[in-house]
């Protein structure tokens, strides 16, 4: 076996027994990223020295008995969370030069941790997208397709988990952004719920929205990367004081006391691939066949969720990249000797298509006049939507559905039309609106091989029982030890 | 029709956004589908609903008022596009 093939608990166990050393196998990683990633465009900055420096000092932490969950473990970086001393780009533009002066916490716990840093995975702009089509600086391709998207935003955190480019990754989710590419890829994905990781040194999109979280090659590694990343931050004060579990020693209980809601609008929307929703029926039958009981449940606003989403996500964004002045950080239109034509004039070079829409579109949803059409409007349908899971949850553990309404798409078929790419997010919104806890797992393959997810919701703060469920659903399925052939 | 391209115009000044007339005529069009389609809110009864601003709701996330590790001048600077006599330099605002 090749040691960039390792899961993350598989490295840890080797390692520990010192049958291979963290040098290897963070050699082999970046060897794998050298000679394939050419072909997948996974990565936009490859940090070799700091790693194999990092993995030095892991050898030595191992040798002299100091073990932390991720001591010598190559994992990659979504761009935007702030790396002290490496470039952090949103792969836009505006930023492409940014080098932050202080890490993200999430960061301080990987180092913490002693996990190795390989490097900055690409991403859609300001993780503004669903195909990693919109990064301003490369294309990244789906490991399994290589004319189809890796999904997004979180692209390149997909790709390069799926292509064994690293043992695991960080991403981040405001809409679907682990989940959806972690099914593109086939790989697993976990959306955790608001408030559990830290967003200090997360570069903001969406600040009600948005969430850390892992994306691994199996369930064991979500548990894992989960536990690491997660708690309170004081520099976070919307992260919440709540225990972090031991998500991996909840993994091997049991299905018998789970009861699974199925909820009917997920299943009924056109443009609902037959393959997709075969695929994530069979994956119920056999969780059903491990003990869980399942019943229907009903999330009746589900229909509204794209509109309310396509409201808040950009006026969030508009307030949030009004920061990008050229004065800071980022780019600057040096030609301009007016202040307010300097700002216009960076902003409109730095800021790509699908970014710029989104600032238009919630400047104008904010503006005098339409406020309470749109943003007060939406965030009270926002509410039904949260009311709903409350009310689905009181008789249910866990809720299944499809991830995406279809398998990767081709890269270009949909970046005209920005509705009909919105449109496709309709699974994973709305567990950002309510702040609920959302995974992604491998179900299986369409017939022309590519991956299909299964989506798992539970209650706030409730992680472990998605991981239970989706660990013995995986032990069964196994479709995570399948791997692209590149 | 929402969005017309003279609003989005008004808009882009407001958002401090600079397009030329072609990227005007195409957000216009892409907008104003965006828009049509996000009137579908309009059919959700929300009378008597309290708006959610954020589904975690923390109140009084407080601490004590004291100095924490932080980041110096020489740092804050470090990305500047242009600085000077340790500020931000930026083109002549006042006349």
């Amino acid at each position: 076996m090749n040691l960039y093939e390792l899961t993350i608990k598989e490295a840890r166990s080797l390692l520990d027994k010192k049958e291979i050393s963290s040098k290897e196998l963070t050699r082999s990683i970046l060897d794998r990223i050298a000679d394939v990633d050419k072909k997948i465009g996974a990565y936009l900055t490859v940090t070799e020295e700091s790693a194999m420096a990092q993995a030095e000092l892991a050898d030595k932490e191992i040798s002299n008995g100091n073990i932390s969950s991720l001591t010598g473990i190559p994992i990659s970086i979504k761009d935007l969370i702030c790396t002290k001393g490496f470039r952090t780009t949103c792969a836009s533009k505006i930023l492409e030069d940014f080098v932050p002066v202080y890490d993200a916490t999430v960061m301080k716990k990987l180092y913490k941790a002693g996990a190795i840093i390989v490097g900055k995975v690409n991403m859609d702009e300001f993780a503004m997208g669903s195909s990693t089509e919109n990064s301003g600086l490369q294309i990244t391709r789906n490991p399994w397709a290589l004319d189809r998207i890796p999904g997004g935003s979180s692209g390149g955190s997909a790709a390069s988990v799926s292509a064994d480019l690293c043992a695991g990754s960080l991403g981040s989710d405001t809409g679907g952004s682990i989940r959806q590419p972690a099914s593109h890829c086939g790989v697993v994905g976990m959306k955790p719920t608001y408030g559990r990781v830290s967003r200090f040194g997360l570069v903001a999109f969406a600040s009600s929205l948005d969430q850390i979280g892992p994306i691994t090659k199996n369930v064991t590694d979500c548990a894992i990367l989960l536990k690491t990343i997660s708690g309170y931050d004081r520099n976070d004060s919307t992260s919440v004081p709540e225990d972090v579990p031991d998500y991996e020693a909840a993994l091997e209980q049991g299905l018998d006391n789970v009861t699974i809601g199925i909820p009917k609008e997920y299943f009924e929307p056109e443009g609902l691939d037959p393959e997709v929703s075969e695929a994530v029926q069979s994956a119920i039958n056999v969780i059903e066949s491990l003990g869980a009981k399942c019943i229907d449940v009903s999330l009746p606003h589900t229909e509204f969720a794209v509109a309310v989403y396509y409201v808040i996500a950009p006026c969030e964004a508009s307030s949030n990249l009004a920061r990008y002045d050229g004065v800071k950080y980022g780019f600057r239109d040096k030609e301009k000797d007016d202040l307010i034509e300097m700002y216009r004039s960076s902003r409109a070079a730095g800021f790509g298509p699908e970014v710029q829409r989104r600032i238009i579109i919630g400047t104008y949803a904010l503006s005098a006049g339409y406020y309470d059409a749109y943003y007060r409007k939406a965030s009270q349908v926002r509410t039904l939507i949260v009311d709903d899971f409350k009310k689905a949850f009181e008789s249910c553990d866990v809720i299944l559905s499809p991830v995406t309404p279809t398998p990767a798409f081709k890269i270009g078929e949909n970046i005209e039309d920005p509705l009909a790419m919105y449109l496709a997010d309709v699974f994973t919104l709305s567990a950002n609106l309510a702040g609920i806890p959302g995974m992604s797992v491998p179900c299986g393959f369409s017939s022309k091989g590519l991956p299909i997810g299964l989506q798992l919701l539970g209650k706030h703060f409730n992680e472990s029982i998605l991981l239970r469920t989706s660990y013995n659903y995986e032990q069964v399925a196994g479709f995570h030890k399948k791997r692209p052939n590149l | 029709m929402k969005i017309t391209k003279q609003e989005v115009l008004d808009v882009t000044k407001l958002a401090r956004l600079n397009l030329d007339d072609a990227s005007l005529e195409k957000f216009a069009g892409q907008i104003d589908t965006i828009l049509a389609y996000v009137e579908k809110l309009s059919q959700a009864d929300t009378k008597d609903v309290p708006p959610t601003s954020h589904a975690i709701s923390l109140t009084n996330a407080f601490r004590e008022d004291s100095v924490k590790e932080h980041i110096d001048r020489d740092k804050a600077l470090a990305n500047a596009p242009e600085k000077e006599d340790g500020s931000f330099l930026v083109p002549k605002v006042v006349g």
